[in-house]
């Protein structure tokens, strides 16, 4: 693989999950070591042996998945590691790190209190711990990993307007990306990466998102939303009555939900991570005791905190967390596809179970759904995320639902197998299944929804028709209505 | 009134609390890398019989001879640790089964009560022990006298210990290093700092101050050597590091609350009543379990909890 960027740069990394974006990063930050050929920083030769040689060279990378220390405050972070200045202070002086710390977060617009600690944090805001403790140690070089999956629209924007000025004073910015429209606002330069290769690197001014789609995937793909309007809806099948349910912090965390899906009809709720989707599936599905209000299934309440009567009643959860509560990661994939069948025949006779018919019942399941896999005996951990999320599908489907809740389907999925999971959820609505879509990713949701409701803290601010929303209606809800330009 | 019972278990109670205070802080130490280390039994054990091998066997001066044992016992406490630390952080076995081995291996009818037969050392009183160090003027002091100056010297140095193990960990570099293994160690590795340089050094420096710990009871409080001479106290330590929130300085106060429910039934029967010292012994479990109820708060385990990757192996993520 070949890679090039020029000092001053915001230069894109664009490529599938898997298509080695994140082994890249791994290699120029000093985590992993290359096999063969070698990494020049302004014309000379560099080898990192660890993190520590990266960043003392001035690479630093801003991880999708942070790291931070959470009983730390935001001037401990930033300082943790920096060794420069060790032996003039053994002892550490906060007050001169604070000082620092908001020298650099107003000059770079990243508003953060330095002596906060990250827990109290934000999202947006730990993010822009991540870059000021790159910005703290000098960083030359600052890759960024798909830094905006977690972020508003709005704060996305704040983000990008940052990393312009960061460049502007000569520093280079690596964006890893999977965002078309993100890459093409804020990159000068594209490389699209495919299966571990530079396939091409094209100046932004050059690149349309189709051009680049199908660089990325290798043959065209079809975008954009849904075009047919769906089918005209049925009765309502799933519906939530003023329910409140308390999250894991003993706070209310949905307050006076109140939602109807009917049947043949998805419904897409959009929103920042945590506020209150998690828990809004969890009660749903029974896995959460609701405080207050009635959920319904086919106009029957369902009873509360009690999972297998959500699943008696027809309800199948594609849960957000796949390999902790979509699989048992241990067992084989035979196990998990009669996870919920194996209480009555074929799967088991009184409390025998019948390996074989499992067995049997996994084989169609791995021909139908396209499961890779090298047999049912395989145990669940093995798959790739796409392959366990068809495992997961089948399992529910199978059930023959009524009504479908489907928490981050997608997420850390490649683009094949978001393509897979988005038609098994057409195809579900089609059938007559009342599809409610749990997702972050507004683009999926704008695609794939006849309806979009919006939650911020824990209710829902709005409802839109699909069909007339716009990203930046909806993103404007996500953030709690303000207008956060 | 120096022979009043609330001086006299004072003065005592510090006395028995030193070695659980050295256990303790070099638990800490370890645990605030994330490493736990269930094996302090075994280590102080180790320190205990080592360090009065050498004052039976080293001929010297006083002083020197006394220096050479907290040494070797330093030694023997800190070799035991780095069969646990191989274990759990280049191998990454499992912690707690680790740390048990390491104390049925060490401890009482292991490797300690074997090198104490075979070098025939039970049975004699030490040859030279830690004794008071300041005049006996001071130490008649009404109250301090017995508590503060009259304390041998490993009661001092303890003092010294923690001071400087809470500087350590919050004021300087190397300390918020330290504190960043222990609670995110893929946020330390990405900073560039060798999470297993760090576990390494800890966890051997815990078992050097373990090995203090149990030397303490054979060369001062005892003194002399007993198979399973430390009946237990490396298992206090640990409940002590919880009890203290992984804090030195509330490390030194539950050390002396501790101590000073061992050093109870003894005063007692001093004045004629008699209590039951096992029922005593339950007491530093009880205010453990208390400490960890009140604790258990998300805000407040945060803030007092336990380092969030303690017991839990580190290895560079795949992706």
């Amino acid at each position: 693989m070949d890679f090039e960027a020029a000092a001053g740069e915001v230069h894109a990394l664009l490529g599938e999950n898997g298509a080695g974006k994140t082994t890249l990063s791994n290699i120029l930050t000093g985590l992993y070591r290359p096999d063969e050929g070698h990494i020049e920083l302004f014309g000379e030769h560099v080898e990192f042996n660890s993190p520590r040689d990266a960043l003392d060279a001035g690479v630093a990378m801003v991880h999708q998945h942070f790291r931070l220390v959470s009983p730390f405050t935001v001037a401990e972070n930033v300082v943790l590691g920096d060794h420069r200045d060790v032996g003039r202070s053994f002892f550490l002086r906060p007050r001169a790190i604070e000082s620092r710390v908001e020298e650099l977060s107003q000059r770079y617009g990243l508003a953060v209190a330095p002596r906060a600690r990250i827990w109290q944090l934000s999202v947006g805001e730990q993010q822009r711990v991540e870059i000021l403790k790159a910005l703290y140690q000098d960083a030359r070089i600052l890759i960024l990993d798909e830094p905006t999956a977690v972020l508003t629209p709005q704060e996305a924007g704040a983000l990008f307007e940052t990393i312009r000025a960061m460049a502007a004073d000569g520093r280079t910015i690596i964006f890893i990306s999977h965002k078309l429209h993100e890459v093409k606002a804020v990159a000068d330069q594209v490389t699209v990466l495919r299966r571990g290769q530079s396939v091409a690197t094209v100046p932004i001014v050059d690149a349309t998102p189709r051009s680049l789609a199908s660089l990325m995937v290798g043959h065209e793909i079809e975008a954009g939303r849904r075009q047919d309007g769906g089918q005209e809806p049925g009765e309502a099948v799933l519906e939530l009555d003023e329910v409140w349910a308390d999250g894991d912090r003993g706070v209310a965390a949905l307050r006076d939900v109140s939602l109807t899906v009917c049947a043949g009809e998805i419904v897409g709720v959009a929103g920042v991570a945590g506020n209150g989707q998690r828990e809004l599936a969890e009660t749903i599905v029974g896995m959460r005791p609701a405080t207050a209000g009635k959920v319904r299934v086919r106009g029957r309440g369902i009873r509360n905190g009690d999972p297998r009567g959500a699943i008696g009643a027809g309800v199948a959860y594609v849960p957000e967390d796949r390999l902790g509560t979509g699989v048992a990661p241990g067992l084989s994939v035979a196990s998990n596809v009669v996870l919920k069948a194996y209480r009555e025949p074929p799967a088991s006779h009184g409390p025998i179970l019948r390996t074989r018919r499992i067995r049997e019942l996994a084989e169609r399941v791995i021909e139908r759904y396209d499961v890779r896999t090298s047999g049912p005996h395989v145990p669940a951990w093995q798959l790739s995320g796409g392959n366990l999320q068809k495992v997961v599908l089948a399992r529910e489907f199978s059930g023959e639902p009524v009504a479908l809740v489907a928490a981050a389907p997608t997420r850390g999925l490649d683009v094949a197998g978001i393509e897979t999971v988005h038609s098994y959820l057409r195809e579900a609505a089609e059938r007559g299944v009342a599809v409610l879509l749990i997702s972050e990713d507004l683009d999926e949701i704008l695609m794939l929804a006849d309806r979009i409701a919006v939650m911020y803290e824990g209710s829902i601010v709005g409802e839109r028709d699909a069909r007339v929303a716009t990203a930046r209606d909806i993103g404007l809800l996500m953030a709690g209505g303000e207008d956060g330009d | 009134m120096n022979n009043s019972l609330v001086v006299v278990v004072i003065a005592s109670g510090v006395l028995f609390g030193t070695p659980l205070l050295y256990a303790a802080l070099g638990e800490l130490l370890a645990e605030r890398s994330g490493v736990l280390n269930l094996g302090v039994e075994g280590m102080m054990l180790m320190g205990a019989v080592t360090g009065f091998w050498t004052v039976e066997r080293v001929h010297a001066a006083r002083p020197l001879v006394l220096a050479a044992a907290v040494g070797v016992a330093a030694l023997a406490g800190a070799a035991m640790a780095a069969i646990h630390a191989f274990l759990v952080i280049t191998l990454r076995a499992n912690q707690i089964v680790s740390g048990l081995a390491l104390t049925i291996f060490a401890g009482a009818a292991g490797l300690s009560s074997y090198l104490g037969n075979d070098l025939h050392l039970s049975g004699k009183p030490a040859r030279y022990q830690f004794q008071e160090i300041f005049p006996k003027s001071l130490r008649d002091l009404p109250i301090v006298g017995p508590v503060i100056f009259g304390q041998p010297l490993l009661v001092y140095a303890s003092w010294a210990c923690v001071v400087l193990v809470a500087l350590y960990l919050s004021r300087t570099r190397v300390g918020l290093n330290v504190r960043a293994v222990g609670e995110s160690p893929a946020a330390a590795d990405a900073m560039g700092v060798s999470v297993p340089r760090y576990r390494y050094a800890h966890t051997l420096v815990g078992g050097a101050f373990a090995g203090i710990g149990g030397a303490t009871f054979s060369l001062s409080i005892t003194p002399q050597w007993v198979d399973g001479l430390t009946e237990g106290a490396g298992w206090i330590a640990i409940a002590l590091v919880i009890f203290s929130f992984w804090r030195p300085t509330l490390c030194l106060v539950g050390a002396y609350f501790f101590g000073a429910f061992k050093a109870l039934p003894f005063a007692l029967q001093g004045h004629g009543v008699t209590v039951a010292p096992e029922l005593f012994q339950t007491l530093p479990y009880v205010a453990t379990i208390i400490a960890l109820v009140l604790v258990s708060s998300r805000a407040a385990r945060l803030r007092f909890g336990a380092p969030a990757a303690l017991g839990l192996p580190y290895a560079r993520e795949e992706r």
